[in-house]
């Protein structure tokens, strides 16, 4: 009796949580209707499915260019804020390094720095170096504004590791550099893979930056497409409801196959001193 | 000092130059020049760039548009983080509860989160719009102009942010529950305690830190949000879901005011700060037990 309550139970909450995503899943459905049936309410269901609108967005719009940008540079961020972070977060964790803490407390609050206040001046910047609309000059705000988070995980996950595995490395005559390599890189595995996975996240999603920082499809990111998506005569909402499910493809992803790493991330983010 | 120890600090001071290299130039310097910005009259279109004192500061404190927008802000801010805070440890009792399909629903809940602010915007265009929304579907047929009524835009725009940012708050909430022995509940079944005594006694005080810490996060969020209006309303009708940052923008990008604009910016920053530094004092930079 009391097993056939928590089925019950279980079955209302997930029933409770797939109604809170109805909105994607109203768009989903919209990107599979009829053009004819669109602006038709009730019936809630269409009375058959085409691929008409993927066919338009991936066929008469920038949005394939869109999605490559958004994939290059989310994917050259993510590299670059591993590559520039790991260092800084090894030497933070083990490292006697002088004003360790007033560092970390510069690095928390750089993450909490508004967008719109540094917009101006970056904006400024990148247009005197001459990178304004190109994926260099997103790639680089992009890392800037990544690099604290990943600093802060990555740091946390080194201090998992217990000391004595890279003292037994120094024992074995590694080096500090040898011990990182060695020793800490294989076994952050699930660190660097949660610190990636956020960067790439916020690189993706991430809106005024690129709004600002593009001027044509030559770097013009998906986000920036999608809130540009053009229309003649009237919205196509047909066309915005495929290019909204394209936008969403890679976090769908890492929500439903990554989520471990995902999660793990999000939690070790919060909830450290 | 042993020959180890400075090693290790030359060392990390080789490991950590990169990342103070990058943070300096893009984010440090960027957050400098922006306040110096601000004291300029600076028009680059008309080549137009002399230093204005606190000229742009003055004219903002006596700009209504300003101070509607401050307002909108502050609607903004409290209305979303209320409510995310409270349906997030709804959504976290019962999550915690769920004995199989955690791995589906944490998907379904956190769907929401992953996805571009944009796509949410787009999203929630089409579930308001007039004729062929389901909201008004759902209310039974109605013809409300959700985002184009001045009344009904900013709660439109609220919702759209809550459904985004509200699972954030309930996986924060749920770690923690999950961190709760269960000794503790088995206790307070053995002194006949019911289940809201146990929620309020038990279970709310344990909750309170982690809350606290999204609180933080969700207020800064929210004073920073741009997305979401910028693309759902554009900050309108009528300017009634202008926020600072949207007001900030239209200032910079759009009447191309740079010092101006970046005056705003400047208030932003320090509604940010101040927020920021208040709770720090009241957590005395305590260590956030998960």
């Amino acid at each position: 009796m009391r097993r056939v309550r928590t089925n019950a139970a279980d079955l209302l909450a997930l029933g409770a949580l797939a109604a809170y995503a109805v909105p994607f899943f109203w768009q989903l459905l919209t990107s599979f209707k009829p053009e004819a049936e669109l602006l038709r309410l009730p019936p809630l269901l269409p009375s058959r499915l085409t691929l008409e609108h993927y066919r338009v967005v991936l066929e008469q719009s920038l949005i394939p260019r869109a999605l490559v940008n958004s994939f290059g540079i989310a994917a050259l961020t993510t590299l670059l804020a591993l590559v520039l972070g790991l260092p800084a977060a090894y030497a933070i964790a083990r490292l006697a390094v002088p004003g360790t803490r007033a560092l970390l407390l510069a690095i928390v609050a750089s993450t909490a720095f508004p967008q719109i206040a540094t917009v101006s001046p970056l904006y400024l910047l990148l247009r005197a170096l001459g990178l304004r609309d190109t994926w260099t000059g997103l790639v680089l705000v992009h890392t800037s504004f990544a690099l604290p988070l990943t600093v802060w995980l990555l740091a946390g996950f080194i201090r998992e590791i217990p000391l004595e595995t890279e003292e037994a490395a120094a024992v074995d005559g590694a080096g500090r550099l040898g011990a990182l390599r060695w020793i800490v890189v294989p076994l952050l595995a699930r660190g660097l893979a949660s610190a990636a996975l956020l960067t790439f996240l916020f690189s993706w999603n991430e809106f005024l930056f690129a709004y600002t920082f593009t001027a044509s499809e030559a770097s013009r990111t998906i986000p920036v497409a999608l809130a540009l998506f053009p229309g003649v005569f009237e919205v196509p909402w047909g066309d915005i409801a495929a290019a909204s499910m394209l936008a969403s493809l890679p976090p769908v992803l890492i929500v439903v196959g990554l989520q471990r790493f995902l999660v793990s991330g999000l939690l070790a983010g919060a909830v450290r001193d | 000092m042993t020959a180890r120890g400075r090693g290790d600090r030359r060392l990390g001071l080789i490991l950590l130059s990169p990342t103070l290299v990058a943070l300096g130039a893009l984010t440090a310097f960027p957050g400098l020049w922006v306040l110096w910005l601000s004291l300029q009259h600076r028009v680059p279109i008309f080549g137009v760039a002399r230093f204005a004192g606190l000229d742009n500061y003055a004219f903002l404190a006596g700009d209504p548009r300003f101070w509607g927008a401050a307002r909108t802000t502050a609607l903004f801010t409290v209305g979303s983080v209320a409510l995310e805070l409270v349906l997030g440890v709804g959504v976290a009792l019962a999550l915690a509860r769920q004995r199989r399909g955690r791995r589906l629903a944490l998907a379904l809940l956190l769907l929401a989160w992953a996805m571009p602010a944009v796509v949410t915007a787009k999203l929630f265009e089409w579930l308001y719009h007039p004729a062929a929304g389901l909201v008004n579907v759902l209310l039974g047929g109605r013809a409300l102009n959700w985002l184009g009524d001045p009344a009904l835009a900013l709660p439109a725009v609220i919702l759209a942010d809550v459904w985004r940012a509200m699972p954030f708050v309930a996986l924060l909430c749920y770690a923690r529950l999950l961190a709760i022995p269960a000794e503790l509940y088995e206790a307070a079944q053995v002194d006949g305690a019911g289940r809201l005594a146990t929620l309020g006694r038990i279970t709310l005080p344990l909750l309170a830190r982690i809350l606290l810490l999204a609180l933080l996060f969700r207020t800064l969020d929210a004073l920073r949000a741009f997305d979401i209006m910028f693309v759902l309303t554009g900050g309108g009708p009528a300017g009634t879901t202008e926020t600072l940052t949207v007001y900030a923008y239209r200032g910079l990008f759009q009447m191309l005011q740079l010092g101006f604009g970046s005056a705003i910016g400047v208030v932003v920053f320090v509604l940010v700060m101040a927020v920021a530094w208040a709770y720090l004092r009241r957590g005395r930079g305590n260590a956030v037990a998960a």
